[in-house]
């Protein structure tokens, strides 16, 4: 087995992510435009970080993940998604592939996708050392699944949590859903689920979805303030806590991926990406009907 | 000054706040998408700006349809 290269740069400034350490912080910050967006190019640069975090990430003692953009993240790259999705009949040769041939290739290959994502998130979710989403504006979808891997979540007043994904007949694929089970009611669960509707921040906040209700524009500087507190402890004591106060849903999160891989090919999926995409109008987030899958 | 006009009156405070002058001479039935310019996101922080100031919350889709002054005072007044 091949071993996998482990970023020994202190600092690193990719397309879609950078990040540097503050003391014995490491900072990491989503800069892909317009919402970072989670693509193929992002996931890669995620993989990066994970594999920077599993060889002792430069010895930091504590993670922040924060956005320089205008919100959080807006999760995954539909755009994309729907790309592969529209190839899905042709093979590499050019010729169309049989239906049932080209939805299991597919599903393959969406497949793949969520197991990379997968072993990231549950890189991030399983550091040893204490981390913090510091969240602005949109989170949603994959972004939402995201801040979800991290220990803490410091929300600034302009926050907003949500899982559009039944909108487009899908059901979160990040393992987003057994993650807010393990931090939420299972009636928050299915609110956010069913309704896809979007929490505020105070919401979120009053739920126990986020630890801290910080200010506009504030949500960085206090997950600084808290970093500066959870250094103090001694790294392998805060490890051990850490593992026995946040399990990894590991079957859980199995389950959804089935259920993700199974239910995106369907065509009412590709219609309703298509509609986002294809859509001129301003409001692509605002909410609206779909056709059934 | 009714209750419904002091909601409008205050919703055009708040729409003026986040998005100019071009707000304040707004009518309650003006569409707010079309005179204003908003895109999703800055109807989601308007959304943000509604329930901090009102103390409500409002489920997405209770929006659905409302592009109106007059449509945001409906819903907030449901909710009050």
């Amino acid at each position: 087995m091949l071993r996998e290269p482990v970023p020994s740069a202190v600092s690193f400034d990719g397309a879609t992510l950078s990040w540097h350490h503050a003391g014995a912080c490491l900072e990491v910050s989503l800069h892909r435009a317009p919402l970072n967006e989670i693509g193929t190019e992002s996931l890669r640069e995620l993989e990066i970080l994970a594999r920077y975090l599993r060889g002792g990430a430069g010895g930091a003692r504590a993670m922040i993940v924060s956005s320089s953009r205008p919100g959080f993240c807006a999760g995954a790259d539909l755009r994309e998604l729907y790309a592969g999705l529209v190839s899905r009949g042709r093979s590499r040769l050019g010729r169309w592939l049989p239906p049932g041939v080209a939805r299991r290739l597919l599903r393959a290959r969406i497949g793949g996708f969520i197991d990379r994502i997968h072993r990231v998130f549950d890189t991030l979710d399983r550091a040893p050392l204490p981390t913090i989403a510091a969240v602005h504006g949109v989170c949603f979808g994959g972004g939402f699944e995201l801040a979800l891997t991290m220990d803490r979540i410091v929300a600034d007043r302009t926050a907003r949590f949500c899982f559009p994904e039944l909108r487009l007949g899908l059901v979160p694929g990040f393992g987003g859903i057994p993650r807010l089970e393990r931090d939420v009611g299972n009636a928050v669960v299915r609110e956010l689920l069913l309704t896809g509707r979007s929490l505020g921040a105070r919401r979120a906040h009053e739920v126990g979805l986020a630890s801290e209700l910080v200010g506009r524009g504030e949500a960085l500087a206090a997950a600084r303030r808290a970093a500066e507190q959870l250094i103090r402890f001694e790294p392998r004591t805060v490890a051990a806590a850490k593992a026995f106060a946040k399990p990894v849903p590991a079957e859980r999160l199995r389950r959804e991926r089935a259920l993700f891989c199974e239910l995106v090919t369907r065509p009412g999926v590709l219609r309703a990406l298509e509609a986002f995409v294809e859509d001129t109008s301003v409001r692509p987030y605002l909410p609206r009907a779909v056709g059934g899958a | 000054m009714t209750s419904g006009e002091d909601l409008i009156h205050r919703l055009t405070e708040l729409a003026t706040a986040r998005f100019g002058p071009a707000a304040a001479s707004l009518a309650a039935g003006d569409d707010l998408f079309d005179k204003l310019g908003i895109d999703s996101m800055q109807a989601l922080d308007l959304l943000t700006d509604l329930e901090e100031a009102f103390g409500v919350e409002i489920p997405d889709y209770e929006l659905q349809g409302v592009t109106t002054l007059a449509g945001l005072a409906e819903v907030i007044g449901r909710r009050r």
